[in-house]
């Protein structure tokens, strides 16, 4: 670790940087992308991952997105217990069934993440089946998930814009409206994070490849991960949820520690 | 414990007063006796505690020389780790030395310093005697400078006085150059100005707004504005795409969306937080600061919270190449409400 | 023409006395000494919470200079090229720059910032808490009543210094909280948007703010809480600390330890010792990371905005109060075409103004209540003045329903709960909560207070258990020994004072008021044990087996 840190610091570190932004700045604009063109490596599914998918899909999830991901009927209230998940494409199903969101626990607007159901392999077999019945957002390949390619301080303009509203400026978390929240980003893979912003689980609004480009995802994750990695240089964060926890903390050990030491000072020696 | 109500009405046993006619209290015991320390009566614990003091003292020492290794010695790289233990050093090091010179001159103070209670006497705030002769004073001091006989000198004094200060008033004026509030009706857009993604200022094309999408948008040319940051303030503004037969249009507006989607100022009426949560499926956008909530199937109407009426709308449309444009300004001021926005 | 100076009879020996002596020839310093050299301060832990305040500040002031020294105000454009690789080249505002370079490139930098605001935090409790001490033991009454005023303005100069201060580094965060105060004057009818525009030099955010408040944060505010801190300790040094009741003390004398060398050793150890927990604190926890809420913006926002907790009861009343009720929206057009913005101006005035027009005035109206004009300086336990204890509670409870409103996203996230109900449930407890609250702790301290008499009147129960020699089983009680009795009974249980007519005969409408207001807090009252009960408890039915303990291990503790 140390020999890397060094190696940061080498004069000719700056100018390599400058150079991959300069082409990273340069390529972003030059690749303009449209909506839903994957940037991503196409990854090919072999028909044995499709049938073996729709036996998964049959088994654990038709009973709310209907055979053949047509989606459920629609409720009295205009409720479905589970949408159409026809061109959602293999991304929202990776990221759904990777983090265990899906399958539910109990229908509602907030999927809780949980232990993952199935194993990678399934993973992508139920992917590879969704992916068939129509055109949607693929897996990101490796290099778009490089961050060592992506600007952390562009990804960091973005993310305030477009994400911190709801994830809070550090990625801690935050509410939403009648019992929602958007979860804390800490410890999630730069895959699920950037499938996330691609496809707009559940409440989350959908970011294409036209609102944010793919360097712009890459840019964000770049981020993410570097503010995970560089931890607090003040101590201990207390949570990055700010002057709350901090108020908090002086009112009770603050006080505390105040209170413990006039009471020692006031009492009668022994 | 059993009914002990002596001397007390037994009824509501709220009340408990003193027995009938008896306004005497107990005396006042004086100053309990003065118990020794152990360091008062064993010159062994008086020893003990001389060297707990110096002790102490010793750790301020070695605080002040921990702050000095923590300034000199772990070098500011580019690391935040680094960083991190040099703020603990620095501060423990202060922590140290300041709680050894405390806590060793509160712990002589308590166990080798007398601590032998005193009573000492009150004085009245004032006494009779002084009262009189600062009565007198003044009335003489009243008396000479005449004022009281002289009632011009009196009221021209008092005019004069009120109205000096006013100039230090005054001369804030210029505290701001304009005080004109019409400048809160007017923001940057206007017909054929191009919706432009916030922050790279990149035009937007309709194909690219779909369902779930939120974008936040930017007027073209903000970025080279004057005055950037005033006008992004009232400027700002949220993109989304509903199904068209999701939204309920209100009459003037049909031409306000274009082919379901639409633009409302980011700028929450209530205070003036950008109001940039949108819940792609429940159509909801909330303000994170007071948790303002408006309905984006209803024209943004106030549906919870503190704000009072709905974000003023951007009515937009297509330009020639296909990207979107405002076709007017926004037809209400934006943001909070002020009094003269009638 | 020339002075009758009698040579100096005095020739001091040791260097040091003659420098003492040069002094004291010159400025009177014996005189001083004198006075204050033996001066006698009581000592219990509760009263150390003004001196909290007081070294807080120092600190404070001491930090606070360090960071001039690095802090730039100015709110022009740069792009950032300092050390925190996440901000690279990212616009900013100089003066959100030099707080970077402050916390990353200068030693010891980061370490006095996080110092300097955690001390403030600190402060403005500090102060909330002495002047709730002071509050519930009934020290600003007579002669104290203007040094109390004078101690709310402090809180008010406090609550100014912490929101001048933390709006400095122009973050993400302060910035949407000027911008809330912006929207926020914007309201006040009239005169509102003038003073918006005067404040911020033209349309927000201009360039202005950040200079006019470091002015305000490092000159006039400074300035001012200087001067009232002096002439707050002038009247605690004049009229002398108040103290508890027990044995030993009276109206008329202080109890306690000289000034030299035990209450100043005491003191200013303290000062060191708070200096030192709030180090641990600053090299332990980080505070206001403004490197990960960015430079402010118009555009983004972070999730869980909040002020510091001082100005936390502020924005709760925001949060709490509807736009909109049952249809009826607190905003309209009034005649003349003007906006009235009742949802604004009503949280953001009015709990504000009860709670601190309240404080301001409380000695007053407790005068005028209790029709009680004498000198007090025997503190009341709080469970003694079961009136101003209850209606105090009842006020802390107001302002922590506001107070608590202003997390309430953050509430909802960790408890798992809907946002939308936390500001039902609190806009309920905003009328219920004090009610309740000075409800239940009347009773409490009612029942405290025949507690007390219950323990004056048959002493201590020590849960041995005798049986006597007809066959009764008895608990042992002990007796308190007169310096614990004394604690226990020295106290004025005030009673109802009905209303009087005046000198026409005529009773008036505030008099019928206070003789109403007067029963209300005073009809329920438990009194002190007089001798002549004690006498008849002891001469009681039972023949209780009283131990007593023996004389030389009395204490008044």
């Amino acid at each position: 670790m140390k020999a890397l840190s060094q190696k940061r610091r080498h004069p000719l570190a700056a100018i390599a940087l400058l150079l991959m932004g300069l082409l990273v700045t340069g390529g972003l604009y030059a690749v303009a992308g449209t909506v839903n063109e994957a940037q991503a490596a196409t990854t090919t599914y072999s028909a044995q991952d499709i049938q073996e998918g729709e036996k998964l899909f049959v088994a654990n999830c038709a009973t709310c997105h209907g055979i053949g991901a047509v989606g459920a009927p629609e409720g009295a209230h205009g409720n479905q217990a589970g949408p159409s998940l026809i061109g959602v494409g293999a991304a929202a199903v990776d990221f759904q069934v990777g983090t265990g969101r899906m399958p539910m626990q109990m229908t509602g607007p907030q999927a809780q993440k949980k232990p993952a159901q199935f194993t990678e392999e399934q993973t992508t077999q139920l992917a590879a089946y969704v992916a068939s019945l129509g055109a949607g957002p693929e897996i990101p390949s490796e290099e778009i998930l490089d961050t060592s390619q992506g600007n952390p301080a562009e990804g960091g303009e973005l993310f305030r814009v477009n994400c911190a509203m709801c994830h809070n400026a550090a990625a801690a978390g935050g509410a939403l409206t009648r019992g929602k929240f958007a979860p804390s980003l800490a410890g999630v893979s730069e895959e699920h994070i950037y499938e996330a912003m691609v496809t707009g689980p559940q409440n989350m609004p959908v970011f294409n490849d036209a609102n944010i480009t793919p360097e712009g995802k890459r840019d964000i994750v770049a981020f993410l991960k570097t503010i995970e990695a560089q931890g607090a240089p003040g101590g201990f964060a207390l949570g990055s949820l700010g002057p709350v926890s901090e108020g908090l903390l002086i009112w009770t050990a603050g006080l505390g520690v105040v209170i413990a030491f006039t009471i020692w000072l006031t009492q009668r020696s022994s | 414990m059993g009914d002990h109500s002596h001397g007390g009405p037994k009824s509501s046993g709220t009340v408990a007063t003193a027995g009938q006619g008896e306004v005497e209290k107990f005396q006042d015991p004086g100053l309990p006796p003065h118990r020794p320390r152990l360091a008062d009566k064993d010159p062994r614990a008086e020893k003990r505690a001389e060297r707990q003091v110096a002790i102490l003292f010793v750790i301020s020492v070695i605080g002040t020389l921990l702050f000095f290794v923590g300034y000199f010695a772990i070098r500011l790289d580019e690391t935040i780790s680094t960083l991190r233990l040099q703020n603990f050093t620095l501060g423990m090091g202060t922590a140290f030395a300041m709680l050894g010179i405390g806590v060793g001159i509160v712990h002589w103070a308590k166990t080798l310093m007398p601590d032998h209670e005193i009573a000492e006497e009150r004085h009245a705030v004032r006494t009779e005697e002084d009262r009189q002769i600062a009565e007198t004073m003044v009335s003489e001091i009243i008396s000479e400078s005449g004022i009281k006989r002289r009632p011009l000198i009196r009221n021209t004094l008092l005019g004069a006085m009120i109205l000096a200060p006013l100039p230090a008033i005054g001369i804030l004026r210029d505290l701001s150059k304009d005080l004109n509030p019409d400048v809160l009706r007017h923001s940057m857009w206007d017909a054929g100005v191009r919706l432009t993604r916030d922050p790279d200022g990149t035009p937007i094309r309709a194909s690219e707004v779909t369902i779930g999408s939120a974008f936040h948008v930017i007027p073209e040319g903000l970025n080279e504005a004057e005055h950037k940051l005033e006008e992004k303030a009232k400027a700002v503004v949220l993109l989304m795409r509903l199904n068209p037969e999701d939204l309920q249009v209100s009459p003037g507006r049909e031409d306000w969306n274009y082919n379901g989607i639409v633009a409302y100022s980011k700028i929450c009426t209530h205070v003036g937080c950008p109001v940039a949560l949108y819940e792609q499926q429940t159509h909801h956008l909330l303000c994170p600061c007071h948790q303002s909530t408006f309905d984006l199937t209803q024209e943004c109407k106030v549906i919870f919270g503190p704000a009072s009426h709905a974000l003023p709308q951007l009515p937009i449309s297509v330009d020639s190449e296909g990207y979107l444009v405002a076709t007017s300004d926004f037809h209400e001021p934006v943001g909070p409400s002020y009094w003269e926005r009638g | 023409m020339s002075a009758s100076t009698s040579p100096d009879t005095y020739q001091p020996k040791t260097s040091v006395g003659r420098i003492s002596n040069f002094i004291d020839t010159r400025v009177g310093a014996s005189s001083i000494v004198k006075e204050f050299g033996r001066k006698v301060f009581p000592d219990h832990w509760s009263f150390m919470f003004g001196e909290v305040a007081l070294y807080t500040f120092v600190i404070l002031l001491l930090s606070g200079t360090f960071l001039t020294l690095f802090f730039d105000p100015s709110m022009a454009e740069t792009h950032y090229t300092g050390s925190y690789v996440p901000l690279k080249g990212v616009e900013m505002s100089v003066a959100y720059a030099s707080t970077l370079d402050i916390s990353f490139d200068i030693r010891g930098g980061l370490f006095m910032r996080q110092l300097h605001h955690w001390s403030a935090l600190l402060f403005v409790a500090s102060v909330s808490v002495h002047m709730l001490r002071v509050f519930f033991t009934g020290a600003f009454r007579r002669p104290r009543e203007l040094n109390w005023v004078v101690g709310c303005t402090l809180l008010i100069l406090a609550l100014a210094a912490g929101f001048t201060g933390y709006s400095l580094p122009d973050d993400l965060l302060s910035g949407n909280g000027l911008r809330i105060i912006d929207g926020v004057i914007k309201a006040i009818p009239l005169i509102g948007t003038y003073l918006s525009m005067l404040i911020f030099g033209g349309e927000f955010p201009g360039t202005a703010i950040v200079g006019r408040l470091y002015v305000m944060h490092i000159l006039v505010v400074p300035a001012l809480i200087l001067l009232m801190i002096a002439i707050h300790l002038f009247m605690v040094v004049v009229h002398k600390h108040t103290q508890y009741p027990g044995p030993g003390r009276t109206e008329n004398n202080v109890v306690g330890f000289p000034v030299g060398p035990v209450y100043a050793a005491k003191a200013g150890g303290f000062f060191f010792i708070v200096f030192g927990i709030v180090a641990v604190i600053a090299a332990n926890f980080q505070i206001l990371p403004i490197w990960d809420y960015g430079p402010y913006d118009p555009s983004p926002v972070s999730a869980g905005t909040q002020p510091d907790w001082y100005i936390g009861f502020v924005d709760g009343a925001l949060r709490l109060m509807p736009g909109v009720l049952g249809g009826f929206p607190f905003e309209y057009v009034i005649f003349g075409g003007y906006t009235l913005s009742l949802n604004v101006l009503l949280p953001a005035l009015v709990p504000a103004g009860i709670l601190f027009g309240l404080m301001f005035t409380w000695p007053w109206i407790e005068r005028w209540v209790t029709k009680d004009n004498r000198e007090h300086h025997i503190l009341d336990r709080p469970r003694n003045a079961p009136f101003r204890t209850a209606t105090g509670v009842a006020g802390v409870v107001w302002y922590c329903v506001m107070w608590a409103a202003a997390s309430s996203d953050l509430i909802a996230t960790h408890f798992h709960v809907s946002l939308n109900d936390v500001t039902y449930w609190l806009r309920a407890l905003f009328f219920i909560g004090p009610i309740v609250g000075f409800m239940v702790t009347r009773r409490i301290c009612l029942a405290l207070q025949r507690k007390d008499r219950e323990i004056v009147l048959h002493g201590r129960e020590t849960g041995r258990i005798v049986r006597l020699p007809h066959g009764e089983f008895i608990e042992v009680h002990e007796p308190l020994n007169e310096y614990k009795l004394h604690r226990l009974v020295d106290f004025e249980s005030p009673a109802v004072q009905p209303a009087v007519p005046d000198a026409n005969g005529r009773i008036t409408r505030t008099e019928k008021l206070r003789g109403r207001l007067s029963r209300f807090f005073f009809e329920d009252r438990v009194a002190p044990v007089t001798p002549a009960e004690l006498e008849a408890a002891h001469g009681h039915g039972h023949a209780e087996v009283e131990e007593t303990k023996p004389k030389a291990e009395v204490t008044s503790r």
